[in-house]
């Protein structure tokens, strides 16, 4: 059974057609690269798929079942998780606090219940180091470097034990050495069994982890390919309109 | 070597001490032992069970409102209101009172005015998305502008058959020190539990960090928001309604002036304007420490008015010091 299956997703915003018949499909265990130049539509088919936005048509299918996100909070209580391209983290908090924001876990005190810190600060830490990651939940996360940040946002999606992660851009503002971590992290999650869609402008990254590539251009999807049957030049050139498709 | 995951979650960034010299609310209390020392020295009187007494229950007023206002502040609002909701308050249990009716009556119908405030600045500024500093300066208009329409401009000091115990509540003494000083301490240690070991605390100072992060990972920021505006209110109408008890009477300017005192008390004791940082104790620590200026201004024997000259110069110092520590660690 399909994972995850996008079929003639439209949207439109008034007179603009921001995304017109995308089909998209993902399995378990596979890391999808989307790809595409500015206003391809790449964040317009994401925010779909997060419950931030409902498409004007279409249907998406999730383990068999067809399903609507009304919300983010929709999305995620059904297997979806995002990490957005900001992280969405709190830099005065740290990074347990940031991992369990929204979902804290608590003890029963009487009728009273409690941040239970030492309960997070392990679970926090053994996610963490499932990711083989340095991080640690104690520190605040306004003094992390780049690729510690996206451990922490990509370890808040670890807690409902999603089937499916979409990343934004994770990898578009911070060091090589820290894209080396980014996309080590990514590894680890489809090690795990979990499907990653990553949106990415940076096709080393694309190509350094991804199974399958789809590109879009004007609001469709104009190719969908293993990545090894694909290579840098025609993605290019399916990105820019060169090769109309593929 | 390899490091099992108990000892990850055990890792601290700094040790307990350095964490604690980097607490802003310690070096304002050293600032107040000092202040008290030289006071010692200058002052016969300072260090007396009555000035304790006085000092402890003249700033458990405004530490009370500041509570409030650090839960507001820390979400990157401001209540410009908690000064006039003080006056609406008080003046609403004033009047009850004055009806006839009893003491529980009298304080619920304060409170209630209170909170009912601060239902309005929280819809306005959560549902609305005004802005807080907008919406709280037309309620300091509304709820003085109401306390002098009630009160057709009379002092209310009659407070009918339960005055006694309402005077009492508010005017009274409990293990040697003013009922006030109690109320505000247990105050002080609910916030400090709240802020804390509650989930409402963690996404109190969540949304001042980044109330959009705190949006989009399910934190309920409007309720949240909604909730802080509401203690606010309930704050100054408890201190209102314990202020009536302690003058004996109820008058349509008091609290006039108390929300740039219940501000200065939070930002001295480290909460920061922007948002996501400050606490229950530093509030306490900076509401005792503007009392304390003002009252060895006056037995040193200086001129009162220097007073603001003093709270201003500890409020530059304060956020001066933060914005050092910023710098320091980052």
């Amino acid at each position: 059974m399909r994972l995850f299956e996008l079929r003639g997703i439209s949207k439109n915003f008034g007179a603009i057609q921001a995304l017109t018949g995308v089909n998209l499909k993902i399995d378990a265990g596979e890391v999808l690269g989307l790809m595409g130049d500015n206003g391809a539509g790449k964040s317009t088919l994401i925010k779909i798929m997060a419950g931030n936005f409902r498409a004007s048509s279409g249907e998406m299918w999730l383990k068999g079942e067809k399903v609507e996100f009304h919300n983010p909070l929709d999305a995620r209580r059904k297997g979806v998780e995002v990490v957005y391209q900001d992280l969405a983290l709190c830099d005065n908090l740290t990074a347990a606090e940031n991992v369990f924001l929204g979902r804290e876990a608590k003890i029963r005190l009487g009728p009273f219940r409690f941040i239970n810190y030492p309960a997070m600060f392990r679970a926090a830490a053994r996610h963490f180091a499932e990711l083989k990651s340095e991080t640690r939940p104690r520190d605040l996360v306004k003094q992390m470097s780049g690729g510690q940040r996206q451990a922490v946002a990509i370890a808040r999606t670890r807690l409902s034990n999603p089937d499916i992660v979409l990343m934004d851009e994770p990898t578009a503002a911070i060091s090589v050495r820290q894209v080396a971590e980014v996309l080590e992290l990514i590894r680890r999650l489809r090690d795990q069994g979990v499907a990653v869609i990553l949106i990415s402008h940076r096709m080393p990254d694309v190509f350094a982890v991804c199974d399958h590539v789809s590109v879009m251009r004007r609001g469709a999807v104009v190719a969908d390919k293993p990545i090894k049957q694909t290579s840098p030049e025609e993605v290019t050139a399916l990105i820019t309109g060169a090769l109309e498709f593929a | 070597m390899s490091v099992s995951v108990e000892q990850v979650a055990q890792q601290r960034e700094h040790t307990p001490l350095r964490a604690l010299l980097a607490h802003q609310p310690l070096w304002v209390t050293i600032a107040l032992a000092i202040i008290c020392l030289v006071m010692a020295q200058v002052s016969d009187v300072f260090f007396t069970k009555d000035n304790f007494f006085n000092v402890t229950r003249n700033f458990s007023f405004i530490g009370i409102i500041a509570l409030g206002m650090t839960a507001v502040i820390i979400t990157r609002g401001i209540d410009l209101s908690v000064g006039s909701i003080v006056g609406l308050s008080g003046m609403v249990a004033g009047m009850a009172l004055n009806a006839g009716h009893s003491w529980w009556f009298g304080i619920l119908a304060g409170l209630l005015t209170g909170v009912a405030c601060g239902v309005v600045n929280g819809i306005l500024i959560a549902y609305l998305n005004l802005s807080s500093f907008i919406v709280t300066l037309g309620m300091f208009a509304v709820a003085r502008s109401l306390a002098q329409v009630l009160s057709e401009n009379h002092m209310i000091y009659q407070f009918g058959p339960d005055e006694r115990l309402f005077t009492t509540i508010g005017g009274g003494t409990m293990l040697g020190v003013a009922n006030t000083f109690v109320v505000l301490v247990v105050l002080m240690v609910l916030f400090m539990i709240a802020f804390r070991y509650s989930g409402w605390g963690r996404w109190v100072y969540a949304i001042g960090g980044n109330e959009q992060a705190a949006r989009l990972t399910g934190v309920p920021v409007n309720r949240v928001k909604l909730s802080v505006y509401m203690l606010s209110g309930l704050m100054s109408a408890i201190s209102a309604v314990l202020l009536v008890g302690y003058q004996g009477a109820a008058i349509n300017a008091m609290g006039t002036g108390y929300e740039l005192r219940a501000i200065a008390s939070s930002v001295i004791g480290g909460t920061d304007l922007m948002g996501g940082a400050g606490g229950a104790y530093g509030t306490f620590i900076g509401a005792a420490l503007i009392e304390v200026i003002r009252n060895s201004l006056l037995l040193a024997g200086v001129d009162a008015n220097w007073e603001g000259t003093f709270v201003g110069l500890f409020i530059v110092f304060a956020v001066l010091l933060s914005k050092f520590r910023e710098m320091r660690a980052g």
